[in-house]
């Protein structure tokens, strides 16, 4: 191993170790010793996959100057534990990645700005909407349906932030950092999708759950629609679930494009082809079908339906189904990826 | 420690890293040698796990990267200064790592001490200097205590005050038994700061010694001995003398002497005893910056075209010396050379085998002198002949000459 020299023109050169001792050279200098010669191999403990720290050597660190001409060959190494922590080293778990995450994902302003514009946006939409009509337009609906027209705007913003809990990783560089200290990937994506979701499934219920409750607080009383649990469910949980599932599609999909403009545009298409396409698709008579599929799993659609808009759009859970469903192919998709490619 | 075998890396058509075999031992600073796009950082990216190789593997302490059950306690790594997110603070950005491998808080409060920058822990790294950030990167490779440590350029963007911590930071680590492996482009760094050298060149190994041995084979100092010509019986007199008094002597292919381990006074005061004229007695000094740039110039991808001059070089009288850096090549002057100075098929051989005795010569007496002498040897007989006749430039003026050779 002293000099597995390859010669560059050589196609396969031999790796063998040259086993001849060194030749002296120089008779004014002391014979200068190689690498150590090989017969006593000093490491292969540390070869061994057993203990990368397990050989405690005290008091024989190895000194930090250069082996002295003549001396021991073996002697430079000999201490082949090298250093040891004091300190125990110990496994780590989702549990350590989760708190990582975390930390990562608060401090940084992108997190901030997205779910302030997102709250801004579903809370401020619905409380105008609720303020600006009056108690007889709710004879049909429920009154917890001004949230809807806060979520079209505001699940754009929850998009923006998945695809950056990942793709700013690749943009900064930060992703190399990440996988060196954590070499365990999947851990890593995991940690991602479960504080991301966690925190904005949080969030936009919160935000929508007062909309919700300010609705049903202004508009009360005789002639207007009483929101049974269903709607209520649908327009708060039910919502929130789906737009926290669609950004973390959003990261499923930064993950495996690494790029965030590209995702971005990525996921502004799965949003907003399927709510614009199918009027195309319906000109033509054999893809009706196709079109009308889509637009019933387009995203203002299942919304629309777990708001319970109207009577003959469903409850939307099969929507919001079709989506998890997705989501997780992706997340797998992203997995694959993320072993398989070079960071 | 480190082992790589057989390491190979393509990325498409291009092959970033080809059969790269080598061990980094611990209690030691490794320096990981090479011009730009060599491979240096490719091969670290394996060592980490982040690049998978194409063929061989690399293991860190045995294990293959990506199964170490706590990386960070293991192995600290810094990679790029910048592949952090400017967005976080220094303190954010050490926490987020910290908890990745159950480090508790206030060690990073610790390593952004040793690094010196508890001052700015609370501002974005974005707006960090460069050396900043590279303070930023080797104090995420030091939060784990790890014992081994890698740093791709880590002197880059830092002030000589900072280049000096590094370099004390590096040997104290290696004190201490850790296995700490530095890359650099810079030769003149690494023969400050490292035990052994690992050198590479358009991704395969050039050399694999330690800075003794580095600095044994290719910075020798050795002086030049030209006896009269046409008398080959003085310089076989002189030959044995200086043999004698404990010199090595080499035949140099224009007819001169190549003497390491006698002093200039002492080879002076040999001839006279032996009663031998000299017509040149020249002292020679290589640098180490510049065997390097000699060993890896056949390998270097990104040259400026100016350098191509060197190809054309000729041994013109009172040459200026910015010529130096292929100064000390013993070869005929009017021999053909590569773009390098080097002939292309012979670039390496003296300093990739060290021990290698060079080829069938007798007492290895090369070691003292260049490296390069077992290419160039071949060319010239053995020691023992009058090797006058092998001298082609033979009507040269004495001085003339002797100002030439000192310009090459």
């Amino acid at each position: 191993m002293t000099t597995p020299y390859q010669p560059p023109s050589a196609p396969v050169p031999p790796h063998t170790p040259p086993h001849t001792p060194p030749v002296p050279h120089g008779a004014p200098q002391a014979p200068q010793q190689q690498m150590p010669p090989q017969p006593g191999h000093p490491y292969p403990q540390m070869a061994a996959p057993a203990a990368p720290q397990q050989q405690p050597v005290p008091q024989q660190m190895p000194q930090p100057t250069p082996p002295p001409a003549g001396a021991n060959p073996s002697q430079p190494y000999a201490a082949v534990g090298g250093y040891t922590s004091p300190i125990p080293v110990r496994g780590t778990h989702l549990g350590h990645a989760l708190a990582s995450e975390w930390t990562k994902i608060k401090s940084v302003r992108s997190t901030i700005w997205t779910l302030s514009v997102m709250v801004a946006l579903v809370v401020g939409i619905g409380l105008l909407v609720s303020a600006g009509t009056s108690d007889d337009e709710y004879t049909n609906a429920p009154p917890t349906l001004p949230g809807f027209f806060g979520t079209l705007l505001g699940q754009l913003c929850l998009v923006t932030l998945g695809v950056l809990v990942v793709s700013s990783e690749y943009g900064t560089g930060m992703i190399r950092t990440t996988v060196t200290a954590c070499p365990q990937r999947g851990r890593v994506l995991a940690a991602k999708a479960m504080v991301f979701f966690t925190l904005s499934f949080i969030t936009t219920t919160a935000a929508l759950a007062l909309v919700a409750f300010a609705g049903s607080g202004m508009h009360s009383g005789p002639g207007v629609m009483e929101p049974t649990g269903d709607q209520m469910v649908g327009a708060t949980i039910g919502a929130g679930l789906y737009m926290s599932l669609l950004g973390l599609l959003s990261m499923a999909v930064g993950s495996m494009l690494r790029h965030s403009a590209g995702a971005i545009t990525a996921m502004l298409g799965v949003v907003l082809l399927p709510a614009i396409l199918p009027a195309f698709l319906m000109m033509s008579e054999s893809l009706q079908d196709l079109g009308e599929t889509m637009q019933k799993y387009s995203s203002p659609n299942a919304l629309a339906s777990l708001f319970q808009l109207s009577d003959e759009l469903g409850s939307g859970w099969s929507q919001l189904g079709v989506l998890a469903g997705v989501t997780g192919a992706a997340l797998i998709g992203a997995y694959v990826l993320l072993e398989k490619r070079d960071v | 420690m480190i082992e790589a075998v057989g390491l190979t890396k393509r990325y498409g058509a291009k092959t970033a890293v080809y059969n790269l075999s080598f061990q980094v031992r611990p209690g030691a600073v490794t320096g990981f040698l090479g011009p730009n796009g060599s491979g240096k950082s490719t091969t670290m990216r394996m060592i980490l796990g982040l690049d998978e190789p194409t063929a061989g593997q690399v293991t860190v302490g045995g294990y293959p990267f990506r199964r170490l059950p706590n990386a960070p306690r293991q192995v600290g790594a810094l990679l790029d200064a910048k592949a952090v997110h400017g967005g976080r603070s220094a303190r954010q950005h050490l926490m987020c790592l910290a908890q990745l491998s159950g480090i508790p808080a206030r060690r990073v409060d610790e390593v952004l001490g040793v690094v010196g920058l508890q001052s700015v822990a609370g501002k974005r790294s974005k707006g960090f200097s460069l050396g900043m950030g590279q303070r930023l990167g080797i104090a995420a490779a030091l939060l784990g205590d790890p014992q081994v440590l890698l740093f791709d350029e880590p002197v880059n963007g830092l002030d000589p005050e900072g280049i000096l911590w590094v370099r004390n930071l590096m040997k104290q680590l290696a004190s201490e038994g850790r296995t700490v492996f530095v890359s650099s482009h810079l030769m003149s760094e690494m023969a400050l700061t490292a035990d052994h050298l690992i050198v590479i060149g358009r991704g395969q190994l050039l050399a694999d010694m330690s800075v003794r041995d580095f600095i044994s084979y290719n910075s020798a100092d050795f002086a030049r001995v030209r006896t009269p010509e046409g008398e080959p019986e003085q310089r076989e007199k002189l030959t044995s003398a200086l043999s004698e008094a404990g010199g090595q002597v080499l035949p140099e292919q224009d007819g001169a002497l190549r003497v390491t381990g006698l002093p200039l006074p002492r080879i002076s005061d040999l001839a006279h005893g032996a009663d031998v004229r000299l017509w040149e007695l020249s002292p020679h000094q290589a640098s180490l910056e510049e065997a390097y740039m000699r060993m890896t110039s056949g390998a270097v991808d990104y040259r400026s075209t100016a350098d191509q001059r060197a190809g054309l070089m000729e041994p013109a009288p009172g040459m200026p010396p910015q010529g130096g850096a292929y100064g000390y090549a013993p070869g005929a002057p009017g021999q053909p050379m590569g773009p390098g100075g080097f002939p292309p098929g012979t670039v390496l051989p003296g300093y990739a085998e060290p021990p290698a005795a060079p080829q069938g010569h007798a007492p290895a007496p090369y070691g003292q002198s260049q490296g390069h002498a077992p290419a160039a040897a071949p060319a010239a007989p053995p020691a023992a002949p009058p090797a006058a006749p092998a001298a082609p430039p033979a009507s040269a003026p004495d001085m003339t000459k002797r100002d030439s050779e000192d310009a090459r």
